[in-house]
């Protein structure tokens, strides 16, 4: 099987294994926030298969992955739109403008926050701080922060992303 | 600058994060110092000599700390930074991550030699993506060059770490959290006893310490215990990266040397308050910590007592300046808000005490208030200080003690007139380009 048609869980293997080198014997339950993340960045979610995958690789609880699924908000168990744009809502943000930042923006995208679009381009979320308050208000693009934003500035970015 | 620095003492450049430059501005040295010249207890005296106190928040002094563990008790040994930055207002363990990553990672195996660790984890919170890939970089950087991963200078001393990322849960950042996470599990904290440094990582020993407080090590044992405590006061030794923000002309990190003028550093240092403005209160380490007026701010320095005795405390070095102008109700409902949402289940008195207090606010804002309500806002956050696990609970109560007791004239009148006394107004910038005042 070419690496691309290879289950999500068992093409990531090799990076696993080598983080397993660096953690003492017996820390597989260790892995599970790890390998949760590098699924999610590949596939986008986390879906059933990958926590059969990982149940069967690192030997913990399924019921344990699901917790871990539910408790942290980053996990997500379903698609979102191509770009999630995740706006700071949090005390700096707000005293420099994102309460106007987040209307302007579900205002061009038609979406109320924790929407997706129909075209499935944009997901809006609203969150709190994330740690960037000297360059507020903060919007993230995916994983990448966009600083000091304005309408003017966010324009232009919207406009970038296709 | 205010004062002198010990951790922003060189230029930041686009290249200053890596190696070759660190090495250049006397990286490892004091590792080197420390494996050749001193034995793993001479590295916890000199850190506890220097009197460093904790930098995420509760000022623990960390020699205090370091002293529980028994590097030979023939138990595993743990260390762990706490990179999970997310008290509002915070942002400057990011400085740290984004332009001085080697030093943690020096500062980490220094504790590490001391403390008789093998094993050692970074913990970030999931949304740092920069912060994440400056400091796997120089993580890789130490493994190629034999810091991490190989026997040093021929002590058999060999360490290995690993950043562990959260996803999102404010909760994570206090110690037992986090190190639950570490586990892969939902990141509920724990009752103590036992201390974290008897019972911590997979019940093993360990030490959880933020990632500024480890940055310090390497300076520590590069420039003496006697030579540290020369900087700053003799309650607090030594530098905080104070991160500011909100209506301030010059937001930013800043390194302020413990004892410097408190009006001082805000009025010069940073610029004063956007478009010239009174400063109305000052958040003065996250939003856990109380806030104070424009009037409690004047004459105060920059150290520990003086802040526990002005009432509030310097918490993570989260500053929020806070403009004449802002409607302090609407500040609180922000703040309500945020604590309702990371509350994480676990402790029925935040759990539900978090969720009643932040419909309260709601209900106030909406102008369905009640006077009533301020006094069970009140007997809410007394009810739940001290009957949760973790401090969460009790610190957003504090605060909105802190914020009814400091404005309490604000609040009546919103529920009086069922409306702001300031207009609902939270970004002043806004409300100056509107009066036709130019922006700052």
């Amino acid at each position: 099987m070419s690496v691309a048609l290879m289950p999500v869980v068992e093409r990531l293997m090799p990076e696993f294994e080598a983080l397993k080198k660096r953690l003492p014997p017996n820390f597989e339950s260790t892995m599970v926030m790890p390998c949760l993340h590098r699924v999610q960045a590949e596939r986008g979610y986390v879906a059933d298969e990958d926590i059969v995958a990982l149940v069967g690789y690192l030997g913990v609880p399924r019921m344990q992955i699901e917790q871990v699924l539910s408790y942290y908000t980053m996990f997500r168990r379903k698609p979102i739109g191509r770009w999630h744009l995740q706006a700071c809502r949090n005390v700096t943000c707000s005293m420099r403008g994102s309460e106007r930042l987040v209307d302007a923006l579900a205002g061009k995208l038609g979406i109320k926050p924790g929407e997706t679009t129909a075209d499935g381009r944009f997901t809006l979320s609203e969150v709190e701080c994330l740690g960037s308050c000297g360059t507020a208000p903060v919007v993230m693009v995916n994983e990448a922060y966009h600083e000091n934003l304005s309408i003017e500035k966010l324009d232009e970015l919207l406009g970038r992303l296709s | 600058m205010p004062g002198t620095p010990l951790l922003m003492t060189f230029p930041v450049t686009a290249t200053s994060h890596l190696l070759a430059e660190y090495l250049a501005r006397g990286g490892y040295g004091a590792l080197e110092k420390a494996l050749t010249t001193m034995q793993p207890v001479d590295v916890t005296k000199e850190v506890t000599a220097a009197g460093i106190l904790g930098h995420g928040g509760a000022a623990f002094p960390v020699g205090r700390k370091w002293a529980v563990i028994k590097p030979n008790d023939g138990q595993p040994h743990y260390l762990c930074a706490n990179a999970d930055e997310g008290e509002p207002g915070t942002f400057k363990d990011r400085w740290v991550l984004e332009n001085n990553p080697h030093q943690l990672i020096e500062s980490m195996l220094l504790s590490g030699y001391a403390l008789g660790v093998r094993n050692a984890f970074v913990y970030m919170r999931g949304e740092f993506d920069m912060p994440y890939r400056r400091l796997q970089a120089a993580i890789e950087e130490a493994y190629a060059a034999g810091y991490l991963g190989k026997p040093l200078h021929g002590t058999g001393f060999v360490m290995d770490l690993v950043i562990i990322q959260g996803a999102g849960s404010y909760v994570c950042g206090e110690a037992s959290g986090l190190l639950t996470s570490i586990e892969g599990k939902k990141g509920y904290p724990r009752n103590r006893p036992p201390r974290l440094t008897v019972k911590g990582l997979y019940l093993r020993p360990t030490v959880v310490n933020n990632v500024e407080t480890l940055s310090n090590v390497a300076v520590i044992v590069r420039m003496g215990a006697e030579a540290f405590r020369k900087v700053g006061t003799a309650r607090s030794p030594g530098t905080q990266l104070v991160s500011i923000s909100g209506h301030i002309a010059k937001p930013g990190v800043y390194e302020v040397e413990h004892g410097y003028p408190l009006k001082k550093f805000l009025f010069e240092d940073c610029g004063g308050m956007i478009g010239g403005r009174k400063l109305k209160g000052l958040i003065p380490g996250g939003i856990s910590a109380k806030v104070l007026t424009g009037e409690d701010c004047e004459n105060l320095t920059y150290e520990h007592g003086v802040f526990d005795k002005a009432g509030s405390a310097l918490g993570s070095g989260g500053m929020i300046a806070i403009a004449e102008g802002t409607c302090m109700v609407r500040l609180l409902q922000v703040m309500l808000r945020f604590w309702h949402h990371e509350s994480c289940g676990q402790c029925t008195p935040c759990r539900e005490g978090m969720g009643w207090m932040h419909r309260i606010i709601d209900r106030i804002v909406s102008g369905q208030g009640r006077m009533e309500d301020l006094d069970q806002l009140i007997a809410i956050s007394n009810a739940n200080d001290g009957t949760t696990i973790c401090g969460m609970g009790d610190a957003a109560g504090y605060a909105t003690v802190g914020f009814i007791a400091k404005f309490r004239d604000e609040f009546e009148f919103f529920i009086q007139n069922k409306r702001s006394k300031c207009g609902g107004v939270l970004d002043v910038a806004e409300s100056f380009g509107a009066a036709g005042v130019a922006h700052a």
